[in-house]
């Protein structure tokens, strides 16, 4: 007979230890899934997280990575927060698409006019105002009229899809782009790049983004009240509400800057690796980030780690796709599995497992 | 150009249109009445798309292909059930991950069945009530799932008002440590209604993919899920209301269809997103009465159970 029995108090040791044996029990379910798709589980294995790193074409590889961690962990930094204070946003692919339209459109409406110090700044502000917007309307409708921010953020992903079509089909559509969708490209376009900084590190502005706003959110929840009202507020509603927290200011605050940097995400990949505006923009990396959230255990430090692995896999994922034909949506669904596995093994955080039958007390 | 949409046609083809989303949405209605929130529609649904399309396509018949649907979809609800039930885990989050894994594991199961044409489904031919002209071809014309579907919904009705059974399920629902000191197996009951909701969206998914579409592409549930979960709220987790919700909800995409085939002056990106506006529109008029809100949600939703005390 297997019991669980409540702790008192969570277990630190289990906390830091959970996302290791959920990594360790997806690669033996991943090996599991490859088998059964005819690859060899183990040269799978190796080629999705040895080789970028290690391998022969590492030096490839790993410039990938933070082009790829980069995104991630920007929107998964600002979900955290939220998700911390039991406010869901879920529609960050809806806000990170957002972004990117509203960086690129302000990029593309000084083109040619050449001045970097003027267009790029803008641009960034104009990225994380079109997120900030789109995460304000599940924000505004949550307080004053208590609809679920989780079911409006979402479907807000599909608007955001349509808008994202429609942009690159009519107004942002590249003038001499022969009738084909899909803006001007901005990286080469000066003033508007986001190129890398050092050449074949990935390293872009979005990445410098991600590790401040890491820097940030550590300040953030560790030093200042807003990050206590956050907790207190995630620990208990009842509480916090005692101690003075406003929850709707907290709700907008935490969409809206989730929502902010979402949007920053977009406008970095918009004017760097994407480099244009077009119908396939958006790659899911607004949900990935939930997972991000989660495996880094809503720790700033945490998801930074969290966000280069999950980079990893996909760049691992592609690696195996091109070597072993492995299909991509196996990857998807190996991250899809990543988080099961966290959430089951979660149970030893807050529970101790007892073997035997309870003693009558 | 002339506006032209013959409304019988537009009738008939709500109905098809709704039967995804209804058959989903009376299934996490089920599920919510037990007090849980299992997010993770969308995914059962895409899940239960491609294995409904792939049976069908292999046994040469639809009925197995949505019996093997609802199957897939109870099957994936179980690790659900697993994971929130036993090891108690978030609902949120662990039904973000059921979709999050539904929709890969969708794809990867699609591979080989894209561009297939699925065997066909059968539409009744009843031979009176078929026959009347105007109302025949509307409502009596239609494939065997549209009619389940509302038997469906009937049935949950009438279990959920009039059996023990459902007084039970309520019971978890709105207080789950009450129904615990009582005796009932809360664990069991939300297991089994899990499950139900499962096999909905597994049917719904494959009546996408069977019938209204009729194709296998991935992520072609295209937020359906999301809906669905959308108009239980709507309904204010009644069934009734569930089937108007639904049935609103697949008027509005058929006409939006119609009014994009029919050449509108209104660009087509503001017609395929009215959908999601307007359900979005119609959670806020639902939810900005704060306390018909409060009364009809089942007051366990979202809460773990533990019997340690």
């Amino acid at each position: 007979m297997i019991r669980l029995e409540k702790r008192p108090t969570p277990s630190q040791t289990w906390a830091y230890l959970t996302p290791l044996v959920a990594v360790v029990a997806t690669m033996i379910a991943g090996g599991i899934l490859f088998a059964f798709l005819d690859k060899d589980p183990v040269v799978a294995i190796r080629t999705i997280f040895w080789d970028p790193i290690f391998g022969e074409f590492a030096f490839y590889y790993r410039g990938q990575l933070l082009v790829k961690a980069g995104p991630l962990i920007l929107i998964a930094i600002g979900l955290s927060l939220g998700f911390k204070a039991g406010i869901w946003n879920i529609g960050a692919e809806g806000q990170y698409i957002m972004g990117a339209i509203f960086g690129a459109a302000v990029g593309l409406a000084f083109y040619p006019m050449e001045a970097r110090w003027l267009i790029f700044p803008l641009m960034i502000l104009a990225g994380a105002f079109g997120g900030f917007l789109w995460a304000m309307i599940p924000g505004i409708l949550k307080t004053r009229f208590n609809t679920n921010e989780i079911l409006v953020s979402l479907l807000l992903v599909y608007v955001a899809e349509s808008i994202l079509a429609s942009m690159s089909l009519g107004l942002l559509r590249n003038p001499e782009g022969a009738g084909f969708p899909g803006s001007r490209n901005l990286r080469q376009y000066e003033s508007a790049a986001n190129n890398e900084l050092i050449a074949g590190w990935g390293m872009h502005w979005g990445v410098v983004a991600a590790f401040i706003a890491v820097i940030f959110a550590y300040i953030l929840l560790s030093r200042h009240i807003m990050g206590f009202n956050i907790r207190l507020t995630g620990e208990s509603p009842r509480a916090a509400r005692f101690a003075g927290v406003n929850p709707n200011r907290l709700i907008l605050f935490c969409l809206g800057l989730s929502g902010a940097l979402a949007g920053l995400a977009g406008m970095f990949e918009v004017a760097g690796p994407a480099g244009q505006i077009s119908i396939d923009f958006n790659v899911g990396y607004g949900f990935t980030a939930i997972i991000v959230a989660f495996l880094g255990r809503l720790h700033p430090i945490g998801i930074l780690l969290a966000g280069m692995l999950m980079a990893l896999t996909y760049i691992g994922g592609e690696a195996a796709q091109a070597s072993l034909g492995l299909p991509a949506a196996a990857i998807q669904a190996f991250q899809g599995m990543l988080l099961f596995f966290l959430l089951a093994f979660d149970v030893l955080t807050n529970f101790r497992v007892r073997f035997g039958r309870e003693a009558a007390v | 150009m002339e506006l032209s949409i013959n409304p019988i046609l537009l009738v008939a083809s709500l109905m098809v249109a709704s039967t995804p989303i209804l058959l989903a949405a009376i299934g996490e209605m089920v599920v919510e009445k037990a007090g849980v929130l299992n997010l993770g529609v969308e995914g059962m649904m895409i899940v239960g798309a491609i294995c409904g399309f792939a049976i069908a396509v292999e046994t040469g018949s639809p009925a197995v292909g949505f019996v093997a649907a609802a199957l897939g979809g109870a099957i994936l609800s179980m690790l659900f059930g697993f994971l929130t039930q036993y090891l108690l885990s978030n609902q949120v989050a662990t039904g973000l991950a059921l979709t999050l894994f539904g929709l890969g594991l969708s794809s990867l199961m699609g591979q080989g069945y894209v561009g297939i044409k699925p065997p066909s489904t059968p539409k009744l031919d009843i031979p009176i009530l078929g026959d009347i002209p105007v109302l025949g071809p509307m409502i009596f014309s239609h494939d065997l799932m549209v009619y389940i579907s509302l038997a469906i919904v009937a049935g949950v009705w009438a279990f959920l008002k009039y059996t023990r059974g459902g007084l039970i399920l309520r019971a978890v629902g709105e207080s789950h440590d009450a129904a615990h000191a009582l005796g009932y197996n809360v664990i069991l009951v939300r297991l089994a209604a899990i499950g139900f909701g499962g096999a909905c969206a597994g049917l719904g998914g494959a009546y996408l993919s069977l019938v209204r579409v009729p194709q296998w592409t991935e992520g072609m549930t295209a937020g359906a899920g999301w809906i669905a979960l959308a108009i239980v709220v709507f309904a204010s987790w009644r069934a009734g209301r569930v089937l108007l919700g639904a049935y609103l909800f697949g008027g509005i995409t058929v006409l939006q269809l119609n009014l994009q085939a029919a050449g509108v002056a209104i660009p087509v990106e503001l017609l395929s997103m009215s959908p999601y506006l307007i359900t979005i529109l119609v959670l806020v008029i639902i939810s900005s009465d704060r306390n018909r809100a409060a009364l009809n949600a089942p007051a366990s939703l979202g809460r773990s159970f533990h019997a340690s005390s």
